[in-house]
């Protein structure tokens, strides 16, 4: 096996809660295993911010809800041969998501902001304000799951996906075995 | 009926918001109806005529007369889009927004009404006086663009007679008095003629030809029902509204279920864009529709039938309640028909609301029984366990009439017309881009090429067949036949020339069904949503080559999922025209650029943050300088 060129391998987490990331730590000691196969780079898990060179597969957890998130998708997009959704977020939007129930408002975003921040009954924030950092990137008029942003060429679904799963479609993509799941690696109940 | 054009006036305006309706006159209307839950749609209708709106009190007193509780009440209010929560305009003006009327200026038409009532489109003015609206097809595509107000009908519309007919409604005068200004005068036939043309373009022998007067019910008379079905089924009747099943067997399996009570029930409602053949038999041969009931009824053992006729063919009730009196003063309805002690047979006029998804016959069924118009699952078939679950024969209007023909003439008569498997004549209701629209009765088995020749359409690009739950083809299958066994109909032929946008046509599709599904399939409730989303991308240029595979995917599953017709034909205008027009497809889709998607549009996206942070993007605004 170690003839065979190491692929490399970026992962980013954008509106997720990492739970993703954790999941892939989730492989446990077969991560051994699969680091014979791969390399990693740009990725929380190496602390890298940038792409050092082009990448084989992107793996991303988490939709679009800022355009910091869009930013970091689309030069996933640019630099990855394959793309991959992990996890609900970055499937269908997720959690996230919820806030795009606001749909009969004027202006749904301000109304989100506002019962976050002022408003809600249970939130207790002395400034009375929004927080408006220039540092803070700009909030999307509604939360996007990745496949409308991008394409992309996999998705893993789970909330989190588990371990197992992950491991296997990883060796199975780059074994180039990969013809979709069991039907009991997708069964949650 | 007619009650509510006085208002207009100003002299007597009962508004539902304003002051609360007397003690006891919504317990008047629903004793009308011997307070029958089953008539809860009469009561609806008759409450929303002479109060403008169904009101959340009014509810709870139907509620409490018909012993229903009150969501019942409101599922059926709200469910039909001629019954309103809020209050409407006293005259309500509802232009046809069909495709066909779109072709024919309706833009224009609504614009001058906007600007001399001095209301916009899905708005009633402040005073209570007029709402317009845009609904779909009213059946009157052969004289586009048309629109109601009230119950009237104006057809023929331009921006000229439509500015006259608004300042005359703006001057007080009924929508009667724009028909004609000797309206009172005329007798209910007249005035059904004077407001609508039937252009009947081509009579065929079996219906809009020369008839015999109860020809057909005298010979039935003298047969056992046995003997009827086995001529109807004898005859290669099959039914005309679209699914094509055979009625002899359907009246033989209706009576032959073993019931206390047995329906007859005429399907007038049709709703399909582009099809008005049915108006056309009940202007034109409502004897011989009535007589084709009795024949049913006669074979099922029938006593109580119903016509059900689409609200937006209000217009020509007066005439039919005219003709079902007419009948029963020479015992051709009523008791002992014709002296015959065993046989009894009425009809009552059930008048839909405006719902599409009613012309389905479980969603008709439910709603003659007062419920929304929901579909019902299937079995049992409505000839098992129909209208209050008794067996129900439900049967078009054309088919009743050909089934009366064919007691009167014989079924080799019927037989001979046609081809195999499509006997006897068809009604094409043809509209669009031809010299002739209007109603052609023709045998089966003709070409399209044959009968575009006829309508003075031989130009066309495209035509619709069946209406948008048909198909649309295009010149390369102008070469096949108007039969079951290739292109099946209920009627509708729509013809479009070559100046036409195929995916327009298709986008007007997908919002009719979309605005028609009952929801209570989420795949068509849902899926058609996404369906018109995505024909929009093709519109706009933003598709990429693999959406035509999930138009492909998304339209087998609603197909697969939904369980009445309306879901299981709603992604035809998708799937024919990807058949028969792949170029239109193809032409405006192409992948996108480095995998990002034009159809995500970051500047829009963070439009409204940007004004709430009042700052720019450091990413994405090109200009940023701080």
């Amino acid at each position: 096996m170690s003839e065979l060129p190491k692929a490399r391998v970026a992962t980013a987490s954008l509106a997720g809660c990492f739970g993703c990331h954790m999941a892939i730590l989730d492989i446990d000691e077969r991560l051994i295993e699969l680091m014979k196969l791969v390399d990693v780079d740009r990725s929380p898990l190496t602390d890298k911010k940038r792409f050092t060179e082009r990448c084989d597969i992107g793996i991303i957890e988490g939709g679009c809800c800022n355009e910091e998130n869009v930013h970091v998708l689309h030069d996933f997009r640019r630099n990855c041969d394959v793309l991959i959704a992990l996890g609900q977020c970055a499937i269908m939007g997720g959690l996230p998501a919820m806030r795009n129930a606001i749909m009969h408002s004027d202006a749904p975003l301000r109304e989100c902001l506002d019962e976050a921040y002022i408003t809600g009954k249970y939130i207790r924030n002395t400034t009375h304000n929004v927080p408006n950092d220039p540092a803070l990137p700009l909030l999307l008029d509604e939360v996007y799951p990745c496949s409308q942003v991008v394409e992309i060429d996999y998705q893993i679904p789970g909330c989190a996906p588990s371990g197992d799963i992950i491991f296997d479609t990883l060796l199975k993509l780059l074994t180039g075995k990969f013809r979709g799941f069991e039907g009991d690696m997708i069964r949650f109940d | 009926m007619d009650n509510g054009y006085t208002a207009a006036n100003g002299k007597r305006g009962p508004s539902c918001d304003v002051s609360p309706v007397p003690d006891g006159e919504i317990e008047d209307i629903c004793s009308t109806y011997g307070n029958d839950k089953h008539r809860m749609l009469d009561i609806l209708r008759e409450v929303q005529d002479r109060y403008r709106c169904i009101a959340p009190a009014t509810m709870d007193r139907i509620a409490a007369a018909t012993d229903l509780t009150r969501i019942e009440v409101e599922g059926v209010a709200s469910f039909y889009s001629f019954l309103s929560l809020t209050p409407k305009g006293r005259v309500t003006i509802r232009l046809c927004d069909d495709i066909v009327d779109r072709y024919a200026g309706v833009a224009d038409v609504v614009s001058v009404f906007e600007e001399v009532l001095g209301v916009s489109l899905g708005e009633t003015t402040a005073d209570g006086a007029f709402s317009l609206e845009y609904t779909p097809c009213i059946g009157m595509c052969d004289q586009a663009p048309a629109a109601m107000v009230n119950d009237v009908v104006l057809t023929k519309l331009t921006p000229e007679s439509a500015r006259q007919a608004a300042e005359a409604l703006k001057a007080g005068q009924t929508p009667e008095m724009i028909v004609s200004n000797r309206f009172d005068e005329l007798s209910p036939r007249e005035r059904v003629l004077a407001m609508v043309d039937n252009n009947t373009r081509h009579a065929g022998e079996v219906l809009l030809g020369p008839v015999p007067e109860e020809a057909g019910l005298t010979n039935a008379l003298k047969m056992t029902p046995a003997q009827i079905f086995t001529t109807i089924e004898d005859s290669g009747l099959r039914g005309c509204g679209g699914a094509g099943f055979t009625t002899g067997r359907k009246w033989r399996f209706a009576a032959s279920e073993r019931a206390e009570k047995h329906f007859v029930i005429c399907n007038a409602d049709e709703g399909e864009p582009g099809t008005f053949k049915d108006r056309v038999l009940l202007t034109e041969r409502p004897h011989l529709l009535i007589e084709g009931m009795t024949i049913a009824a006669r074979a099922a053992g029938a006593r109580e039938g119903i016509l059900y006729l689409r609200g937006e063919y209000a217009y020509m009730r007066a005439y039919l309640e005219q003709v079902l009196e007419e009948r029963r003063r020479r015992n051709l309805l009523g008791e002992a028909i014709l002296g015959q002690k065993n046989f009894s047979f009425d009809i009552r006029i059930q008048m839909g609301a405006g719902a599409y998804v009613c012309g389905e016959e479980g969603a008709l069924i439910s709603s003659c029984e007062g419920l929304p118009g929901e579909p019902k699952t299937r079995p049992p078939f409505p000839v098992n366990r129909g209208y209050l679950g008794y067996p129900t024969v439900v049967n078009n209007v054309e088919t009743f009439c050909h089934a009366a023909r064919i007691l009167d003439r014989g079924a080799a008569w019927f037989n001979a017309m046609g081809m195999e498997g499509s006997h006897g004549t068809k009604l094409f209701s043809v509209c669009g881009d031809c010299l002739n629209p209007g109603i052609y009765e023709l045998p089966y088995g003709h070409t399209v090429r044959e009968l575009l020749a006829m309508v003075g359409g031989l130009e066309a690009a495209a035509v619709q067949i069946g209406g948008p739950s048909g198909v649309m083809i295009g010149r390369d299958s102008f070469h096949r036949r108007l039969t079951f066994d290739d292109l099946a109909t209920g009627g509708a032929i729509i013809v479009f020339s070559g100046e036409r946008n195929i995916l327009e046509i298709v986008d007007y599709y997908m919002s009719f069904f979309v605005h028609e599904s009952c929801g209570y399939c989420t795949p068509c409730r849902v899926g058609n949503v996404f369906l018109q989303k995505a024909i929009g991308k093709f519109r706009s240029g933003h598709a990429n080559p693999e959406d035509i595979e999930y138009l492909k995917d998304l339209s087998a599953t609603i197909i697969e999922t939904s369980r009445c017709g309306l879901g299981m034909t709603s992604p035809n205008p998708i799937l024919s025209t990807l058949l028969n027009f792949p170029l239109v497809y193809s032409a405006t889709s192409r992948p996108s650029k480095d995998g990002i998607r034009d159809t995500f549009d970051i500047q829009s996206a963070i439009d409204s943050a940007r004004k709430i942070a009042k700052r720019r993007s450091y990413i994405f605004d090109k200009d940023f300088t701080q």
